[in-house]
């Protein structure tokens, strides 16, 4: 009764399926099993949108279709070790416990793009961008600065009105990547954060209110006055949130912006050693115009792939997204990688399946 | 309607299996069997789950033993793992869902079956059915952005000052917004549909027979439905109140976004809290730690077994009461 | 002995209505205004009570209209003809909708439907008709703490028993987890109504010659069946709107896909993609979808109902 209707509907759906819709013609060379999909891959939800975007222009211009789910790094990790996902991605590296228990033997890393952490703040009576330091950011979070216009914040920004107020804090309440940079960050810069909650994709807070996901802090935030939070850039941008200057290694105040988390990844690639892993950490980066907070994600994927026709398209989709994929991440609020780093990996994913010549050219 | 005429005979002059007035053994056999079959399904799923998650949940258990029940600490850096904040959260969390959803699911029940005009009573009735269709992540966002901040700058402040109940234990603490409090409304939200559906179906099968009895006694509209429907449609109602507390226990998306997921114990509704559903969704999918990961199966494990007590309890309280005075 | 005619009582003489009647006594003067004042009581109490449970009928639909006042600004703007029609789209580029995640709901909770109903009704036929043996009386315990347990832990296991022993995500898996959420609200739905029909329907059935199959199938589960058909819509709405469990399971697909084994797009799983995104125009699809995926089930739920009212005429009054 309520399953023949629906039944008629979906028949009805089986016959239209499969056309090309998303994209123009299949693939290519057949895979191991018929599928609508070429790849699938599980992970990070922070670079979804660039990755949604990249797919679809290389399906457009490739007709490889690959199908990105954003179920979280973890989720990205557990999927990849699984082999129930041809790649994962994650917004922090795997630790090697991790990556000894992948079923598929080791484990490459890819940088991708850049993302910065931006800390967001709800005080309108601020005029001007906060100025903070690492060790009283730390020190908000420990719940050791409680109030705005505490007397160390107020020697950081001379000239500005600080509200006579509470501090709230809000913080994620669930495991993520961006956690992990930021406590990386923080375990980076004072010494009491290592000692306490330290580093990891969820830690024990000490103060603060959980929010579900950058969307769950960035509407807190934006709701309540008086908090200070921590999101992707692009949450503080997309909801036009208050984000504060951070002083960086060289002693300079700077925001968060294209330039300035690019600036934290120059010069890395000149100092990786030749076998790098490429599990690398840029907070605190050395530079005059470097962001603190910024960190790369990843594309993880085996070494030695069972698929040759499936690796072959997927080496060759990093490489069109390396070589080709600039100008809309930045569209986006994503930052490219430094080119110096960016022909480095295509030289190791050249390696990794030399077999594909077809390239997308 | 075959069988008012003669039943088929054999050629043999005995009835024909299946057809005669003795039944049908076969038939009745295979129904039997097949409608058991199904029933067995539910234990053997749930024993499958079982199994599973208490498996995956021994080493954190073996780690850290009944502490496990008792402790506030969370850690995952240091791999301390306790759950005492989450279970709870859940637990009044979910009491108090009930305590606002009940009264208010068999109101609505009421009106549709007694006074709902026939032209009112199916859009209501879609209208509140429909709450059950909403997206967890819909329920969790409209929190976030309406109700939370309706709680923070009305109510709230209204219950605290208003009613001066901010000097009971139950209400103080600063109104952050995010509390055990929104949680509550927004489980009450979505828990509301299960009890009404099923309270307002029971109520609509009374017979008539007892409404025009209390009525020929000289009892009132209220005392009718008071008197001789609602008792008759208890266990029903009941039945639908354990099915609102079990989504109520289970809920995850909806309520940590609006719970302020903290991990500690407090008397007041007005501070934040956790639950042990919240938990498990919250870490699960960044969770790759094999103590972590044991750690929140142990939570499912434990919430699963508080779903058993909970229900043993309900179904002890509904016999005992059904026991006095049964209809 | 001598009986009156019939006539003389018709002309026998009428006791005269002018007669006074006695001065009610203290006592009773107080009794009947004590009798007064209890049904004033009860009439006002009656007229309070009745006055609740509208309150609380205009109460119950306060939340619902809240909401879909704020999906409807919100999202009403995006519900096109390109929302019904097209794949999504990245951030930035225009159009795009939820065509491949609308037809993924359906496969995906016609599935559930197809496992969850049959084994629901079933166990609820077998609880209502062996009420009181042990059997009964755990399943029926079960079931409910079935219907407790976190929709994301039935996601984790449902991936570990129907994913990972294949390797790849499927409708199916996604289907069969839901379909198992959908049990315990359909059994007790099915056990509930088929315990209201009177037993003297039945007995009339059984005394006609139906065997007791025919009896428990064509006459109480018909008799039942508007009560088992609201709560098998209740159980489709609530696990058309789950996430978690097809999160692991389902997966969601960016492209076109109606195959049994493999990813399928879904509208929660949409939903919840674009909802916690930062992008307006996401938020903006997000909340289109919930719009929807809500009139997906208010369709079924039209559909479902007048297919079982057409048959035969209102329940058990």
């Amino acid at each position: 009764m309520i399953v023949a209707p629906l039944a008629a509907l979906v028949l009805a759906a089986c016959g239209g399926g499969g056309d090309a819709k998303a994209a123009g013609g299949d693939g290519g060379a057949a895979t191991s099993r018929s599928s609508s999909v070429d790849l699938t891959g599980a992970g990070a939800t922070f670079p979804q949108p660039i990755y949604n975007k990249w797919f679809s222009d290389y399906a457009a211009k490739t007709g490889v279709r690959i199908n990105y789910q954003s179920i979280g790094s973890g989720g990205g990790i557990r999927q990849l070790s699984e082999q129930t996902v041809d790649f994962g991605a994650s917004d922090s590296p795997m630790k090697d416990d991790e990556m000894a228990k992948a079923r598929g033997g080791p484990v490459l890393h890819v940088p991708t793009v850049l993302g910065a952490v931006a800390i967001t703040y709800n005080a309108p009576e601020i005029q001007k961008p906060l100025r903070l330091t690492g060790d009283v950011l730390a020190d908000v979070f420990l719940g050791k600065v409680t109030r705005w216009n505490d007397a160390r914040i107020a020697a950081l920004n001379p000239g500005v009105a600080l509200p006579a107020k509470d501090i709230l804090v809000v913080r994620r309440s669930d495991g993520s990547g961006t956690t992990y940079i930021f406590t990386d960050y923080l375990a980076a810069v004072s010494p009491a954060w290592a000692g306490g909650p330290g580093k990891g994709k969820e830690v024990q807070w000490p103060v603060g209110l959980g929010g579900k996901g950058n969307e769950g802090v960035a509407g807190q935030v934006k709701q309540t006055p008086g908090t200070i939070g921590y999101v992707e850039l692009a949450y503080a941008r997309q909801n036009r949130l208050s984000v504060a200057e951070l002083r960086n290694a060289a002693g300079n105040f700077v925001s968060p912006s294209v330039e300035t988390v690019a600036a934290a990844a120059a010069g890395v690639a000149e100092k990786l050693p030749p076998e790098s892993d490429y599990r690398l950490s840029i907070v605190n980066a050395p530079g005059p115009n470097a962001y603190p907070i910024s960190s790369f994600t990843w594309i993880l994927l085996y070494r030695n792939q069972a698929d040759p026709v499936k690796a072959g398209k997927l080496v060759d989709f990093l490489r069109w997204a390396l070589r080709d994929g600039d100008s809309t991440a930045v569209a986006l609020d994503y930052v490219p990688l430094p080119e110096a780093l960016a022909s480095r990996l295509d030289q190791r994913l050249a390696q990794l399946a030399p077999a594909s010549a077809q390239g997308a050219k | 309607m075959t069988e008012l005429a003669a039943p088929a005979r054999t050629a043999a002059g005995a009835p024909a299996l299946g057809t005669g007035i003795e039944g049908s053994p076969v038939g009745d056999r295979i129904y039997r069997v097949s409608i058991a079959a199904f029933a067995m399904a539910v234990p053997l799923l749930l024993a499958a789950i079982a199994i599973a998650v208490f498996a995956a949940a021994w080493p954190a258990f073996r780690t850290f033993g009944p502490g496990f029940l008792t402790s506030s600490r969370w850690d995952a850096v240091e791999g301390a793992f306790g759950a005492a904040p989450a279970i709870y959260g859940t637990l009044v969390s979910s009491f108090l869902a009930l305590l606002l959803a009940t009264p208010l699911a068999i109101g609505v029940a009421i009106f549709l079956s007694e006074f709902a005009p026939g032209w009112l009573r199916q859009p209501v009735a879609f209208l509140v059915d429909l709450l059950a269709a909403i997206p967890s992540v819909v329920y969790g966002l409209w929190g976030i952005f309406v109700l939370v901040p309706l709680l923070r700058t009305h109510v709230m402040p209204f219950l605290a000052n208003t009613l001066g109940l901010g000097r009971t234990p139950l209400f103080s603490g600063p109104a952050y917004g995010p509390s055990m409090l929104a949680a509550g409304v927004v489980l009450a939200i979505m828990v509301l549909p299960y009890i009404s559906a099923v309270a307002r179906e029971v109520l609509l099968a009374v017979p008539r027979s007892q409404r025009e009895a209390a009525l020929a006694l000289g009892a009132t509209h209220w005392e009718m439905i008071w008197g001789a429907v609602l008792p008759y449609a208890r266990s029903g109602i009941v039945g639908g109140v354990i099915l609102g507390l079990g989504r109520a226990l289970g809920e995850t998306m909806a309520v940590t976004m609006v719970i302020g997921n903290r991990h500690e114990i407090a008397a007041s509704l007005f501070a934040p809290g956790y639950t042990m559903a919240s938990l498990i969704a919250n870490e699960f999918s960044e969770a790759t730690g094999d103590l972590h990961l044991s750690a929140l199966m142990a939570v499912g494990a434990t919430l699963f077994a508080i779903t058993l007590v909970v229900n043993a309890i309900a179904r002890w309280l509904v016999w005992s009461v059904s026991r006095e005075g049964a209809p | 002995m001598t009986v009156p005619p019939p006539s003389a009582a018709l002309h026998a003489p009428v006791p005269s209505p002018t007669r006074q009647p006695q001065r009610p006594s203290g006592r009773q003067r107080a009794f009947a205004e004590r009798t007064v004042r209890k049904i004033r009581r009860r009439r006002a109490a009656n007229v309070a009570m009745v006055g609740l449970t509208y309150l609380a009928a205009a109460l119950a639909t306060v939340p619902l209209v809240l909401i879909l006042a704020h999906l409807l600004t919100k999202g009403a703007s995006s519900v096109g003809l390109d929302f019904f029609t097209q794949m999504p789209k990245p951030v930035g580029d225009a159009g795009g909708g939820m065509a491949n995640a609308i037809v993924g709901t359906l496969i995906v909770i016609s599935i559930a439907a197809a496992f969850g109903l049959p084994v629901g009704i079933g166990a609820g036929l077998y609880l209502a008709e062996r009420r009181g043996t042990p059997l009964a009386t755990t399943v029926r315990f079960l079931s409910d703490v079935l219907n407790g347990l976190p929709s994301i832990v039935i996601g984790i296991f449902a991936w570990e028993f129907l994913v990972r022993p294949v390797r790849h995500f499927s409708a199916l898996a996604g289907g069969i987890a839901l379909g198992a959420m959908m049990i315990p609200l359909v059994t007790r739905a099915t056990e509930e109504m088929v315990r209201t029909v009177p037993t003297s329907l039945r007995e009339a059935a059984l005394a006609l010659g139906y065997p007791q199959w025919r009896t428990s199938l064509t006459v109480v589960l018909r008799t039942a069946l508007p009560g088992i058909v609201t709560g098998a819509l209740v159980a489709l709405a609530r696990v058309a709107g789950e996430t978690a469990p097809l999160l692991f399971t389902a997966f969601g697909n960016q492209f076109w896909s109606t195959a049994l084994d493999e990813p399928v797009a879904a509208l929660p799983l949409q939903i919840f993609t674009y909802a916690i995104s930062p992008y307006d125009e996401w938020h903006a699809q997000a909340w289109a979808g919930a719009l929807v995926l809500l009139a997906i089930v208010l369709v079924i739920s039209l559909v479902a109902r007048f297919a079982t009212r057409a048959r035969y005429g209102g329940g058990g009054d």
